[in-house]
């Protein structure tokens, strides 16, 4: 073998070792952890919740079944049921579906279509925002002195009624939706825009019949999951008078008259002397947790959907 | 198809210099050419160029442009005949694609722009007060750079344009007939309900030309419109401008030497002034700019020596 075979061999040697070599990236491999483990504490925590919840309230279903699902309140925590908290919440998540997501997506459109990017317009910006994380006992305040009063003003009962509640509500995730929706729309490329106007549309039409198709998908998603934030409050609702009162049986007066929600459930019964109370509070905290979810996977099920067909 | 690229000044003779249009130039573009596609919907755009088809199209005169207080664009006064096809070239920021827009309207979109001077077509204002915007980008369509199709199907890309101006007439053949024009009816003929965004590059920049084309506009503006596209794409779009020429006046920025050589009939060259502002540097018949310019600064920008 000549000597410059030899060094090559050598030289290959040594490339096979560089390459097979690995460095030992100590802060790389320690990151990495670190983030497997806070995944598995979140999960972990998440997981001790719900089989704590899970495991109080299967007696509860195991006994009553359906029965605890329709039952009326009752001070008997063997006979009451969630169904005047199901009807609240529903008509509760209806009142929110039907003003705070039109006035969310409107005040978002105009804010990102048709208002000059101004001085104003980034002040009212930065000030949703901060409306978005207020606490939510605040909008109760808010629901209390404004709301409560303005109905009961009106003769519709004394104004501790389910459109005070939902009305609360309402203005609790109106910044979520504005946000959002705006979001969705920035998202939207402005070659669409552009487009559109070279065309001959009109603003209206690049917005109605471009942008916001291009969005929906996304403003629905925002839009549901500030629903399903809505349903879960209760302390805005307390205070906006969803004590446990048991819907009107007279029709006319189911909008006017006392009402309940499920969260308002839970707290009252989580308070009650009985045990037994401890474990109905737990069973309507998997109601409104179905709720939540059914609520989330009607989200998905539209945006997808949706992306489909457009 | 017509032949790649026939030389320049072989499709549109003219005296090569812009302005007032000499008496001795005969009104070679007059003849409205019948089209070779049969559509009798649309109301073809030109019809002003039969009156007199030497009347330019569009005039621009002492145009300047302000973003806020920057002026993109000073003084610049151009004429566009019919029937040609005219390329802005210059390096980048000399305000091609500023101009272009102010020829539709596109730049009233944008916060704080401002537009000094005239820019006149078929002999109207198109800033006076009066006049609309929208009605301006209909007449005076647009392909841009990227292209940009609507996320909805063939069909409704080219439908949008024509439904929302209101035109009558069979909607089918508004469609088929515009594709035609695009030369992209073959390629989409048995798939009108997909997605626009499913074509290839160079098809959706067509599908762009054919949406252009469906609100029966008389000028097409275009700005960079093959800068996305790869060397086969963009010499079939080349192609179908010199098809398009027929029916259009078309207006192109391009940063391509060789696309404005090969297919424009008229060149206008821009540069940057010492305040950053655009202004043309010289105009005139594409070939005597490329081979024969009269100013230093085109010999240098089309040699390839700056720019």
């Amino acid at each position: 073998m000549t000597t410059v075979a030899r060094s090559a061999q050598a030289a290959g040697a040594s490339v096979q070792d560089g390459l097979s070599r690995r460095r030992r990236d100590v802060p790389g491999t320690l990151f990495l952890i670190l983030l497997l483990g806070s995944l598995l504490f979140s999960l972990a925590i998440l997981f001790i919740l719900l089989a704590d919840v899970l495991t109080k309230a299967s007696p509860v279903f195991a006994e009553r079944g359906a029965d605890f699902l329709t039952a009326p309140l009752s001070s008997n925590p063997s006979k009451a049921g969630v169904g005047q908290g199901i009807i609240g919440t529903a008509i509760l998540g209806v009142i929110v579906a039907l003003t705070a997501f039109p006035f969310g997506i409107a005040t978002a459109t105009y804010l990102e279509e048709y208002a000059r990017d101004s001085r104003l317009t980034r002040f009212i910006q930065v000030n949703i925002r901060n409306l978005a994380g207020v606490p939510s006992v605040v909008y109760g305040l808010l629901g209390l002195s404004v709301f409560v009063a303005l109905f009961e003003s009106l003769g519709l009962g004394n104004g501790r009624n389910v459109l005070a509640g939902g009305a609360t509500l309402a203005v609790l995730v109106l910044p979520i939706v504005i946000i959002t929706s705006i979001e969705a729309l920035r998202a939207v490329p402005n070659s669409i825009r552009e487009a559109g106007y070279g065309v001959g549309a009109s603003r209206w039409e690049v917005t109605r019949h471009l942008v916001l198709p291009a969005a929906a998908p996304g403003v629905l998603t925002g839009t549901v999951l500030a629903l399903s934030r809505a349903l879960g409050e209760t302390a805005p609702l307390v205070l906006a008078g969803a004590v446990l009162g048991s819907f009107s049986a007279d029709v006319s007066k189911v909008l006017t008259g006392s009402y309940t929600a499920l969260p308002a459930i839970v707290y009252d019964w989580s308070r009650k002397p009985q045990d037994a109370f401890r474990a109905d509070a737990a069973a309507a905290i998997v109601v409104l947790l179905a709720i939540t979810l059914l609520a989330n996977a009607i989200a998905i099920y539209l945006r997808n959907r949706y992306e489909r067909t457009s | 198809m017509s032949q790649l690229a026939p030389p320049p000044d072989a499709a549109v003779p003219t005296n090569g210099h812009l302005g007032p249009p000499g008496p001795d130039t005969p009104a070679v573009a007059a003849p409205i050419l019948p089209t070779r596609d049969r559509a009798p919907v649309m109301s073809t755009g030109p019809a002003a160029a039969s009156v007199d088809a030497r009347d330019p199209v569009i005039r621009i005169e002492g145009l300047s442009f302000y973003y806020g207080t920057f002026r993109a664009v000073k003084d610049v006064s151009i004429e566009f005949e019919p029937n040609r096809i005219t390329a802005l070239i210059g390096p980048s920021g000399c305000g091609k694609s500023t101009l272009l827009r102010t020829i539709n309207r596109m730049n009233d979109l944008i916060p704080g722009a401002r537009v000094d001077g005239k820019v006149h077509y078929h002999g109207h204002d198109l800033y006076a007060k009066d006049v609309d915007p929208v009605e301006v980008r209909r007449r005076i369509g647009m392909v841009f750079q990227k292209p940009n199709p609507f996320p909805k199907s063939i069909y409704d890309n080219i439908a949008f344009g024509p439904r929302i101006n209101g035109m009558k007439g069979n909607m089918d053949e508004i469609v088929e007939s515009s594709l035609r024009r695009a030369a992209l009816w073959d390629d989409v003929k048995d798939k009108l309900n997909q997605s626009g965004l499913a074509l290839s590059g160079g098809q959706q920049q067509r599908l762009c030309i054919a949406r252009a084309i469906a609100t029966s506009p008389d000028v097409i503006l275009m700005d960079e419109p093959c800068s996305a596209l790869d060397p086969r794409s963009t010499l079939q779009i080349e192609e179908l401008m010199l098809e398009l020429k027929e029916r259009y006046t078309i207006v192109i920025v391009t940063h391509n030497m060789q696309q404005a050589a090969r297919a424009s009939d008229h060149t206008v060259f821009m540069n940057m002034a010492d305040d950053r502002a655009g202004y043309v540097v010289e105009e005139g018949a594409t070939l005597d700019i490329f081979t024969n310019p009269r100013n230093q600064l085109t010999e240098d920008y089309v040699s390839g020596r700056f720019g």
